[in-house]
């Protein structure tokens, strides 16, 4: 109890708003799943940017004597059919994957927001910009994905262009979703009142308020789209195979499976990993973001 | 009623639009010259233009999607750049094995997801609610591809229980036919139970927390009683929305998974298109696809009305 008396003395103070530091300390004692993800995330960043100096071997390099080796000391994840280093071709395939689900992230993010902004402050723009959406997400995400990719030619542009098309509706819906709250409220009314023009309530008063959302649905995005990059690179319609990627790695295995179980799994669980540390985040994010739960210790 | 059914059905309209005319304009962004690739690159400039006008693509954009659109809603989604045949026939020819995997993969997630549902809304906070809420964790972040390649390294390739890939139609022994589904429809079944323990405890807990329930403790019903025939009854209506909402992702999750297994459906169609740039049927199954699922969602909505007689419209 004391210990909770003294984490809550700074807000006491009125007007005093804790630092990003201190926001973020206490964000991960309370919520520890986001200690936890942010973690993983991380070190999966540390590696992907780290990736040439962490690798043991040359992810390219063929040696035909160490073709499907088991895992063991000198190769960790065992050698594809190919001799190539399954360890040394994850860590390399983590920097694919951690771009594309953060570029995908992005746009979706920037296209999102002004397609959401427009959507929840004009009621006119709402019901065209609603039935898009509804359209787009009628398409199960792969299959559109796969679609786009077929239009587009296979490159890690095209990737990040699909992918966040597939995922810009469900970032619109969530900003459309918070704006239709947020222009009711009072101070919206009040700075209205006071003269203030359309853009700057929007960008101003609306949009700070669709920050948490945003920033929640963003950690999910990231899921999907890195779990959609392996689904694209395992059907070959990804980037193109020259690159090593988890999806791409996986499908190659999958013709060794009998012999080499180990080419597949191991990019596999990489995969899995990733994209749980992304959910941990999200959901710890969801439940610490509630504007209802923000500052209760 | 009729007047709601009819509104449901006419809100699907705008939907549907925008569904073709993205798959439409996919079909335009295409790189390649369509005739082109029907006629082959030694094609006299004439030959060219006469198909072209045959078939429409040089009138505008508007006009060809107003051709193609009432073309489709006929039936007609033109041929197969790869064997000439008929869009449609080809996609029907496709349909069986993959509604057999789906409806085998929905009833993998439900008989995992409802129970499991229902035990960690029963023993909320307990170590089995912690256990289902880390496997629901987990759901979420397996790909089915890879699920699918670990299941046939342990069933077929070790155990050898299972055949580790391929299709039997039924009519070869339903028996045969469900040994070759099992372990598909696992790789797919398993990751989506996820959504559907989500949605099967949420509910649960709200409706735990109502007053007719109280009442039920109170008047004296042992527990068991109260959960499977007061509560559960309104907790699974929900469920009927998991269904259609799971559908989708199952139709997405069936192309990857049928690639995985050599299951002759959709997915394996789509897939096989894409590597052939077939955009015909990559265009068809899209549309298919995406109508379906809009058609799924609406039959939902409609027998929510039959279920639950709370819902009036």
């Amino acid at each position: 109890m004391a210990e909770r008396a003294l984490a809550m003395q700074p807000l006491a103070v009125a007007g005093s708003r804790p630092g990003a530091v201190t926001l973020l300390l206490r964000m991960v004692r309370q919520r520890r799943i986001i200690g936890l993800g942010g973690a993983i995330l991380l070190v999966m960043l540390g590696v992907a940017i780290a990736a040439p100096a962490l690798a043991p071997y040359d992810p390219m390099d063929i040696q035909a004597a160490e073709r499907l080796r088991r895992p063991a000391a000198a190769h960790p994840f065992g050698t594809d059919e190919f001799g190539r280093d399954i360890l040394s071709r994850t860590i390399f395939g983590a920097r694919l994957s951690l771009l594309v689900g953060a570029l995908v992230t992005l746009v979706a993010i920037a296209v999102g927001t002004v397609i959401g902004l427009a959507a929840g402050w004009s009621p006119r723009a709402d019901r065209v910009i609603m039935r898009i959406m509804d359209g787009v997400m009628a398409f199960p995400d792969i299959l559109l994905a796969i679609a786009l990719m077929a239009a587009l030619g296979p490159s890690l542009r095209n990737v990040v262009i699909a992918l966040a098309f597939v995922y810009t509706p469900r970032v619109a819906r969530v900003v459309r979703a918070s704006v239709l709250v947020v222009v009711n409220l009072d101070y919206v009314d009040a700075a209205r009142a006071i003269g203030a023009r359309s853009q700057r309530i929007l960008a101003r008063h609306v949009l700070a308020n669709c920050v948490s959302p945003i920033i929640v649905q963003g950690t999910f995005v990231a899921a999907f789209a890195m779990l959609g990059e392996a689904a694209l690179s395992f059907l070959g319609v990804g980037v193109p195979p020259d690159t090593p990627t988890w999806g791409g790695i996986i499908a190659a295995g999958q013709l060794y499976l009998s012999q080499a179980w180990w080419i597949s799994i191991f990019p596999g669980a990489a995969v899995i990993l990733s994209v749980l540390a992304l959910n941990l985040v999200g959901d710890g994010l969801r439940d610490f973001l509630d504007p209802r739960l923000r500052y209760a210790a | 009623m009729t007047s709601y059914l009819l509104g449901r059905v006419l809100a699907l309209a705008p939907v549907m639009l925008v569904v073709a005319i993205v798959v439409f304009l996919i079909a335009r962004f295409t790189p390649g010259d369509p005739i082109r690739v029907l006629l082959g690159e030694d094609a006299r400039p004439e030959q060219v233009q006469a198909l072209r006008q045959l078939h429409g693509l040089d009138a505008p954009l508007p006009v060809q999607f107003a051709l193609w659109i009432s073309r489709a809603v006929r039936g007609d989604l033109g041929r197969s750049l790869f064997n000439r045949l008929p869009v449609t026939r080809t996609i029907w020819q496709h349909v069986g094995p993959t509604m057999m995997l789906s409806t085998m993969a929905l009833a993998v997630a439900l008989v995992i997801g409802i129970p499991i549902g229902i035990a960690s809304a029963v023993y909320r906070n307990s170590w089995l609610d912690q256990a289902s809420l880390t496997l629901v964790m987990l759901g979420a972040a397996v790909p089915s591809f890879w699920l699918g390649l670990t299941l046939i390294v342990v069933f077929a390739v070790n155990l050898g229980w299972l055949p580790s890939s391929g299709f039997r139609p039924p009519d070869e022994g339903l028996w045969r036919s469900v040994r070759y589904l099992l372990l598909p429809a696992l790789a797919l079944g398993v990751p989506n139970s996820a959504l559907i323990i989500r949605f099967v405890r949420g509910s649960l807990l709200d409706v735990i927390a109502t007053d007719y329930v109280r009442t039920a403790r109170a008047k004296g019903l042992a527990e068991r009683a109260v959960i499977f025939r007061h509560a559960l009854r309104n907790a699974l209506v929900p469920i009927l929305t998991v269904v259609g909402l799971t559908f989708a992702a199952l139709m997405g999750g069936a192309v990857v998974t049928e690639t995985v297994f050599s299951i002759p459906g959709i997915g394996q169609l789509v897939v096989q298109s894409v590597l052939r740039r077939d955009y015909p049927v990559i265009q068809g199954v899209t549309l298919i696809v995406a109508a379906s699922y809009v058609f799924i969602n609406l039959l939902v909505d409609v027998l929510y009305l039959v279920v639950d007689p709370r819902v009036k419209y």
